[in-house]
C-alpha cells in the first residue's frame, strides 16, 4: 500500500498523498439525496464512479452529468451495479431535498452526496478533490472545484479520472474496464 | 447528388425550432442560440451561441442583455491542474474568418438573477453586443438540463 504510514512533509507531497485513497480507507460519511447516511463500507465490492460539483454550477456540472448520464445509457445493465455520486461542494445550498430536485434530471443511477461542511471536507480530503469559494457581487459566490470524475475498482482501489468532456470514445472503456 | 438535394429539400421543409434560427449582422453570423433548463429561478442560467465572422476585420462580443436575467455576464470555464474555474470574460474574440462557439466546457453566458425559472421548451430574447457589428438580438431556445446542444441540421455535430 503505497505511502501508508509514511512521514508526511507539508512542502514536499509524496505521489501517494496526490491520488485519491483506496474507498476502504475513506472515512467520510454523507448524505444521499434520499436522505439516507452513506459511508464507504456501504460501496465495497462494487465499481465507483464519483464527480465533485454542486447544483448552482451553470455550464461544468450539468455538463458532466449529460457525460455520465449517456456513458451510463451506453453502458445499460452493464453499470447497474455501478455506485455513481455526484458529491456537492457546496453543502450550504445543496441539501438533500435539493440535490433530489437536481439529479431527477439525469439518469436514475447517479445519487447526490451532501452533509455538513465538515463532512463533505473530509470527503474531499479523501478523494484529493480540491475546492475553493470564490466571492461574486451581492454576496454570491461561485466554487472552483476539482471536475474530473474518478474510477474506482469494486475492491476499492482507485484506477483513473476521466477528464472534464472526455470524448466518450475513451470514457466508456476507461469505465469498462472498472466493472469486471 | 439526387439525394444529397432530396435530403436537403426535406431539411428545409422541417418544422423550424429557434435554436436553429441564423441571424446576420454585417458580416456575422449568430446561430445555435441555447440554454438549459433551471431548477427555480435561484440558480444561474446558462447561454451558448455560435458566431461565424464571414468579414474580414476582427470583431469581439462584449456584453450580452436579457430580460430574462437582471445580471447576464460572460464567462469562461478554464479547467487548470483539473481544477475548474470560471473567470468573467471581459469580451470574447471573433476573429475575422473565424467561428466561436459559446458551448458547454468553454465560453459561456451565465444568466444571473433569472427573473424567472427557464423550463424545457420556453425561449427569451439575447442581444449580443459586438464590439464593430453593434447590436443583435437573438432568440434563445430552452433545453432540458441534460441537452448538449440544439439537435439542428446544419449543427454538425
Amino acid at each position: 500500500m503505497l505511502g501508508v504510514g509514511a512521514h508526511r512533509t507539508r512542502n514536499l507531497p509524496t505521489r501517494s498523498e496526490l491520488l485519491p485513497l483506496p474507498i476502504g480507507e475513506m472515512t467520510w460519511t454523507l448524505t444521499d439525496h434520499r436522505g439516507r447516511s452513506v459511508r464507504p463500507a456501504d460501496w465495497a465490492g462494487r465499481p465507483v464512479m464519483v464527480f465533485f460539483g454542486f447544483t448552482w454550477c451553470p455550464d461544468v456540472c450539468p455538463t458532466t452529468l449529460s457525460d455520465i448520464s449517456l456513458w451510463l445509457e451506453e453502458l445499460g445493465a452493464d453499470a447497474d451495479r455501478m455506485i455513481v455520486a455526484l458529491i456537492s461542494v457546496d453543502p450550504e445550498r445543496d441539501t438533500p431535498d435539493v440535490l433530489a430536485d437536481y439529479v431527477s434530471n439525469f439518469d436514475q443511477r447517479i445519487l447526490g452526496l451532501t452533509g455538513s461542511a465538515d463532512e463533505v471536507a473530509q470527503a474531499a480530503a479523501d478523494f484529493r478533490a480540491t475546492y475553493r469559494r470564490v466571492a461574486k457581487d451581492a454576496g454570491d459566490y461561485t466554487i472552483d472545484h476539482t471536475a474530473g470524475v474518478f474510477l474506482f475498482h469494486p475492491d476499492g482501489r482507485f484506477v483513473s479520472i476521466i477528464d472534464f468532456h472526455e470524448d466518450r470514445r475513451f470514457a466508456v472503456p476507461k469505465i469498462r474496464r472498472t466493472l469486471s | 447528388m439526387k439525394h444529397f438535394l432530396l435530403a436537403a429539400a426535406l431539411i428545409l421543409s422541417a418544422p423550424a425550432v429557434m435554436a436553429c434560427e441564423t441571424v446576420t449582422i454585417g458580416d456575422l453570423t449568430i446561430e445555435h442560440a441555447w440554454s438549459k433548463a433551471t431548477i427555480g429561478a435561484g440558480r444561474p442560467g446558462v447561454f451558448y451561441v455560435e458566431i461565424t465572422n464571414a468579414g474580414s476585420v476582427d470583431d469581439a462580443l462584449i456584453g450580452i442583455a436579457t430580460p430574462a436575467a437582471r445580471m447576464p455576464m460572460l464567462h469562461e470555464t478554464v479547467v487548470k491542474d483539473g481544477i475548474a474555474s470560471m473567470p468573467h470574460a471581459m469580451s470574447i474574440p471573433v476573429p475575422a474568418g473565424q467561428n466561436v462557439q459559446l458551448s458547454p466546457g468553454g465560453y459561456h453566458g451565465m444568466l444571473m438573477g433569472l427573473t424567472t425559472a427557464l423550463k424545457e421548451g420556453d425561449s427569451f430574447p439575447v442581444t449580443l453586443s459586438l464590439k464593430k457589428a453593434g447590436e443583435v438580438t437573438v432568440n434563445v431556445d430552452v433545453l432540458s438540463l441534460r441537452a448538449e446542444g440544439p439537435d439542428c441540421a446544419d449543427a454538425g455535430q
